[in-house]
């Protein structure tokens, strides 16, 4: 029975985008948020992350971007006084935060009740101690564990159990700093770092199952007691590997009915018994020899695998759960899929589900690829198929890792001995090198021992390696052709086999009638007429899916989070679908992100949730007949469909593909400026090392280096010097007529950021943003300022100019972005990217102009005079905002923290108040930052930064701050008159040297800026390492720097002496 | 040993390599209908022919020829087989029930020689209203013995206490039904097979009263 005592929810988000907590929580809190509204109760949101759909007005009747912080969620409640909150929705820092805002007694104080799952339930599921102790309880088997405090309780442990043990830190997200130790040396560094990343300062060790399989179930429980399984789902890693890192399929393949009913069974017992009254995600690990089971772990609201279930199952466990949450029962709510039958009801599955993680180690190359508890990816995509084949290869090349196909990248010989390492010790690619061992001839046993990994799947590989070896022998054989589509195989890996063009076997297949068919997620394998529109292709006989006969418009979305293409883009894809259904078309959207409010299917007319790869998309579209499609918001996947679609006859809506080709092709960029008199750096393009070194010479240092082939800033670096810019060309580049090398004058200054939206005639501008870091650090991870502060009405007036210029002459049709470099007066272009980008939905909230809208509205032939829009730039609002990035360096070992061209960051936050510094103070605390009115700061930077590090150190020093530095940075600040205490470098002996005192939390920051290739700089990683892994704030730009110190001096007051 | 080996060896017939979803679909529109598997030798025409002579009313065949016992120590319990799944059998023999099993065209005097506690009508295929011997069966032992009926048993259950049953558009046949026990206001998830149902108006003035509701459509009566 929905409740009538409460008329108001607040709903906490879950901040910004890191590893361990994506998009997932954008699409639950958007259907919580809609689901309380939808019942009539008035729903407050907050939320710090901009880039996501749950902050937009339309979602919740306030809405709040502000820090997730005791500080500002208190205030919020003190100011719209709640009858309620939802904790459950956003993660685990909205439940962190909720436990915390109770013990603060402001709830109480406000008579706020806490909805869905009770306090003390969150603190039996959440505290290891008290889990165990339920789950003795309740007689149910949990692996032999303890708590530890410190080290020698850890020992004590290892004592008595033995290694292997796995070692978790209670309250850490996706597993932060936990890990499997084999010896005494893993245990103590796991351990120690463990304690340190615990907000309670425990870890919880634990006897090591690895090797179970590893099962979950996301149930859900209402207020009558009434319980199902949504969906059952199964590691196809055993347990031992973090299960977002793992590949995951639904609905178990593997159990027999005996487990399956067994373990569904303790799922409903303990939902049931800590009274959940929402979505629980319930882990479990079983012996694959016997009947032994474990509880692994338990989750008491909705998570990403509640996500993947919804997608999986077209179950929308958010909405079911929030409305739960406010006492309906399941036997009131109606299943959105059927229509007509109740959400009290488990799921049929009619076909296999795969999830793949998506890692980021094409932009980490340094990084630690090995998998464990700690989880790494920052992305998934899913794949559907009616085979485990099929599902397993849409998978794999959903991924955009430029893998089609069960198989390594490369053709690299691969001995025994590297195939038996890499799949006994799990990277992120141990699926693929499994595929290479079977193709090998080695035994499926032997790769079972090696791996663990269930025979059922191994089988399953076999069975694709089997089939490519038979494609192989037998060309152009028409029933293997289809066999191999049925198998999920691609055109691109089929061609390849057969040596003959991907568009030949696209080719043989039409005129053969092998084409797939399209089937309905329905959550009743059939059993109900359903009316979700909501479909994935395969190759069987009955389609479903029906054109309308309305004209529709395709969009193409973004694929799997990764770092430089995150959430704001599917936020974007969204907004795009609005758009073109309030113009009156039937907006389709294709994507294979299981986390993201896109693929939610009640967005779209209709959701195809196929891989984006040029075959699948043109499947679509051949059965849609689609009057165009648009590849604007869907990051770079969409923009490198567009010329393959193109060549397909598919009409591309919105900028042209020539005029596309006009900002990304450097030689006709430059001629565009030039005709339009519009400067850039001046730059050359050299093709061997004394060209190069001519160039620079001409052109004078500082420049900006980097190979033409490469994109998205990779190996691309400012050399001040000649001999910097000889060890450049000899190590990272290798210049050759075929490999160009580009140098362009490095300009200091400041970095300037505009989104606009044209119509080809007029150039609509809703803001200029400045970046804090200069020029050199990619403009993602910068900390962006709206409006401006630095630059003057003049330097305004030209950029304003140049944008209209600039999109007048490229012919663009919606969205623009531009990037220029400001020196004084001088404004200077350095990039064009004529697609939606990252600050869309960040100049959206600021400026309540709908960007992705309004620009999808002009891509479908509207002019902004008919949209009834200004043009020109827009007159600033009130107030100052900033976007500042989130990094998740702390899951990804042994990456280089410090800022550079290469984007590195995983999310985003917005702060705004009135004031520059009151911003940057909530845009800093919202990215996780915490500021002290006193302490110490570390200063240890390059000779060439001294000059200005001094003017920093003075003003830490006049606010009170205590500097430390190491010997170069300490002389050079007292010969200032700055005083410093000198601290050992990190090889010097002596008693404590820097690391020592990061690691014991004697300073509260930290400033390091790079020399680069030498024995410092590795010095200079460590200390960044350190500071990273015990949470101290590292800032390596000094323009960070400087705003880390308005902030604090905003704080607080210098004092300094008279005379 | 693969599935197909498997399968071989022990001569059980299979199918596999069919849109499954396109066939679940055609039994939603059309309802309940006959079918076959058979293999590629046979043609269509065969195989319509075999169909159409396979007659409505299968209980004859399928319902056990003869009086077999499965004993243990609880309570006398006939059952009648109208088509009865070993499940149940394994379900009484759990509760240590002492079961005697009984053809369909039973007397009641042959039932009632075996002084039984409870009598359950079996489930099976077909239309309640082909077996209007069993209705009459049924209805010598009400209010002597209690009768307890699943699918077809609780439907020929309902026609002797004069409700009336009529053909489901769709037939209810998977795991996870909901039906809503009404006297606790809680829903249970149920694994259902059945095509017929109990007329909901037909309970209406009767000393019958409906107990249990299918969620989706709502369906139970309790004698």
């Amino acid at each position: 029975m929905k409740r009538t005592d409460i008329e108001s929810v607040l709903v906490i988000g879950s901040g910004p985008i890191v590893i361990g907590q994506a998009a997932e929580f954008d699409y639950a809190g958007t259907q919580a948020c809609l689901a309380l509204k939808e019942e009539g109760y008035r729903v407050i949101l907050v939320n710090s992350n901009p880039a996501t759909i749950m902050t937009d007005t339309e979602i919740a009747d306030v809405v709040y971007i502000e820090p997730l912080t005791v500080e500002f969620v208190e205030k919020i409640i003190r100011k719209e006084q709640p009858d309620a909150l939802l904790p459950t929705l956003g993660g685990q820092t909205a439940l962190n935060l909720a436990v915390e805002l109770a013990k603060t007694g402001i709830l109480d104080e406000y008579g706020v009740e806490i909805l869905g799952t009770k306090l003390e339930t969150i603190e039996k599921a959440e505290d290891r101690n008290l889990f165990r102790g339920l789950m003795k309880e309740i007689n149910e088997p949990v692996p032999e564990s303890k708590i530890a405090h410190n080290l020698e309780e850890a020992f004590d442990f290892v004592e008595e159990t033995g290694y292997p043990v796995i070692v978790r830190p209670a309250f850490t997200l996706g597993g932060t700093g936990g890990g499997i130790c084999e010896n005494e040396e893993e245990l103590t560094e796991i351990v120690k770092n463990g304690l340190k990343m615990s907000p309670v300062r425990q870890v919880l060790l634990e006897r090591s199952i690895k090797g179970y399989k590893e099962i979950e179930f996301e149930v859900i429980r209402d207020a009558k007691d009434q319980a199902i399984v949504v969906c059952s789902m199964e590691n196809i890693d055993p347990v031992g590997i973090h299960t977002g890192d793992s590949i995951v399929v639904a609905p178990c393949q593997t159990l027999t009915d005996r487990e399956y009913q067994m373990l569904r069974n303790v799922s409903l017992k303990i939902i049931r018994t800590l009274e959940i009254e929402g979505g629980c995600n319930v882990q479990l690990a079983l012996n694959p020899d016997s009947f032994e089971y474990y509880i692994i772990e338990v989750n008491p609201r909705v998570s990403r695998s509640s996500a993947l279930a919804s997608k999986a199952t077209g179950f929308p466990i958010a909405k079911i759960a929030s409305k739960i949450a406010v006492g309906l029962t399941l036997d009131e709510i109606i299943n959105p899929v059927t229509g007509t039958t109740f959400a009290m009801y488990e799921p049929a599955l009619d076909y296999i589900v795969t999830k793949m993680p998506r890692f980021p180690f094409d932009k980490f190359e340094s990084a630690n690829r090995s998998l464990g508890t700690q989880m790494k990816a920052t992305g998934e995509v899913m794949a559907i198929g009616r085979t485990f084949e099929e599902s397993f290869l849409k998978a794999v090349r959903s991924l955009e890792a430029n893998i089609y196909h069960l198989e390594l990248d490369d053709e690299e010989e691969r001995t025994p001995e590297l195939l038996e390492e890499r799949i006994k010790n799990a990277r992120d690619d141990r699926i693929f090198y499994i595929g290479e061992a079977l193709r090998q001839g080695i035994p499926l046993d032997t790769v079972h021992d090696w791996s663990g990994i269930d025979r059922f799947f191994l089988l399953r590989f076999n069975n694709i390696i089997n089939l490519e070896k038979e494609l192989k022998e037998n060309k152009n054989d028409l029933t293997l052709l289809r066999k191999a589509k049925e198998r999920g195989f691609s055109d691109k890996t089929i061609a390849k086999l057969w040596k003959i063009p991907e568009i030949e076997i696209y080719r043989l297949r039409k005129a053969n009638g092998i084409m797939p068919v399209y089937k309905m997620v329905d959550t009743c394998a059939g059993e109900f007429e359903a009316v979700s529109p909501y479909f994935y292709g395969t190759y069987e006989e009955k389609n479903e899916s029906v054109p309308s006969g309305r004209e529709s418009i395709v969009v193409i979305g973004s694929g799997p989070i990764r770092i430089g293409q995150g959430v704001e883009f599917d936020y974007a894809t969204v907004h795009s679908v609005k758009a073109i259904q309030e113009a009156g078309y039937e907006a389709i959207i294709i994507n294979n992100n299981p986390e993201t409010v896109s693929t939610d299917f009640s967005i779209s007319d209709k959701l195809y949730f196929e891989p984006l790869t040029i075959e699948d998309v043109m499947h679509v579209i051949e059965t849609e007949k689609p009057k165009g499609v648009i590849v604007q918001f869907g990051g770079q996947t969409a923009i490198n469909l567009a010329s393959q679609l193109a060549e397909h006859g598919v009409e591309i809506l919105g900028t042209r593909l020539e005029d596309v080709d006009r900002a990304e092709n450097r030689k006709l960029f430059e001629k565009t400026l030039k005709e339009n008199d519009i400067p850039q750096p001046t730059g050359s393009t050299a093709l061997s090392t004394g060209e190069a070194v001519h160039i620079a010479k001409e052109i004078g240092y500082p420049v900006l280096v980097r190979p033409s082939y490469v994109l998205g800033g990779r190996a691309m670096e400012i050399v001040s010097g000649e001999k910097e810019l000889l060890h450049y060309m000899k190590h990272a580049v290798k210049a050759s007529p075929d490999q160009p090398v580009l140098i362009d004058r490095y300009i200091t200054g400041k970095e300037i950021e505009v989104d606009a939206i044209s119509d080809g005639e007029n150039v609509l501008i809703p803001g200029i943003m400045e970046h804090i870091e200069r020029a050199g650090v990619h403009s993602g991870d910068s900390i962006a300022v709206y409006p401006p502060q630095n630059i003057t009405e003049n330097v305004k007036r030209r950029i304003v100019e140049y944008t209209v210029k600039l999109a007048k002459a490229l012919n663009i049709k919606g969205l623009i972005n531009i990037q220029y470099v400001v020196d004084k007066e001088d404004v200077y272009v350095i990039e064009v990217n004529p697609r939606s980008s990252r600050t869309v939905p960040f100049m959206s909230k600021i400026t309540n102009i709908p960007m992705a809208k309004i620009a999808t509205k002009v891509i479908l032939g509207k002019t902004l005079e008919e949209l009834n829009v200004p043009t020109g730039l827009v007159p600033e609002k009130d107030g100052v905002y900033v976007k500042v990035p989130v990094f998740s360096f702390a899951k990804l070992k042994n990456v280089d923290i410090s800022l550079g061209p290469e984007m590195k960051s995983t999310g985003e936050v917005m702060g705004k108040d009135r004031t520059l510094e009151k911003a940057l103070y909530k845009g800093l605390v919202a990215s996780g930052m915490k500021f002290y009115h006193h302490g110490s700061v570390i200063i240890t930077v390059a000779d060439k930064d001294k000059k200005e590090a001094s003017k920093i150190a003075k003003r830490f020093h006049q606010i009170g701050y205590k500097i430390l530095a190491t010997k170069g940075t300490a002389n050079y600040l007292k010969n200032k008159g700055i005083p410093a205490e000198q601290v050992n470098k990190v090889k010097e002996p002596g008693s404590k040297n820097l690391l020592d005192m990061i690691r014991n939390g004697e300073a509260r920051l930290v400033i390091n800026t790079m020399t680069k290739g030498r024995e410092i700089e590795r010095d200079g990683f460590r200390i960044r390492r350190e500071s990273v892994e015990n949470a101290v704030p590292c800032l390596t730009s000094l323009d960070t720097a400087w705003a880390a110190l308005k902030v604090l001096e905003s704080l607080g007051f210098s004092v300094e002496s008279i005379g | 040993m693969t599935l197909d080996e498997y399968c071989r060896e022990k001569d059980i017939p299979g199918i596999k390599g069919i849109d499954t979803r396109k066939l679940t679909r055609m039994i939603r529109k059309s309802g309940t209908v006959k079918g076959l598997i058979c293999d590629g030798n046979m043609t269509d025409v065969e195989a319509l022919r075999k169909i159409s002579d396979t007659p409505e009313n299968i209980t004859e065949i399928i319902s056990t020829k003869q009086i077999y016992p499965s004993p243990g120590r609880g309570h006398r319990i006939v059952i009648i087989d109208f088509g009865m799944k070993h499940g149940i059998l394994r379900n009484f023999t759990r509760r240590d029930c002492n079961i005697i099993v009984m053809p369909h065209h039973v007397s009641g005097k042959e039932v009632f020689n075996q002084h039984p506690d409870g009598i359950v009508l079996s489930g099976g295929p077909g239309n309640p209203y082909d077996l209007p011997y069993a209705v009459e069966l049924i209805k010598e032992f009400l209010g002597k013995v209690p009768v307890f009926g699943i699918g077809l048993g609780h439907q020929l259950l309902a026609i002797a206490c004069s409700l009336s049953v009529e053909k489901m558009q769709t037939g209810h046949r998977s795991t996870s039904h909901p039906v809503k026990e009404l006297v606790s206001d809680k829903v249970l998830l149920t694994s259902q097979n059945h095509g017929y149902t109990v007329i909901k108006e037909s309970v209406e003035n009767t000393e019958m009263e409906i107990t249990h509701l299918s969620l989706h459509d709502g369906r139970g009566v309790k004698t």
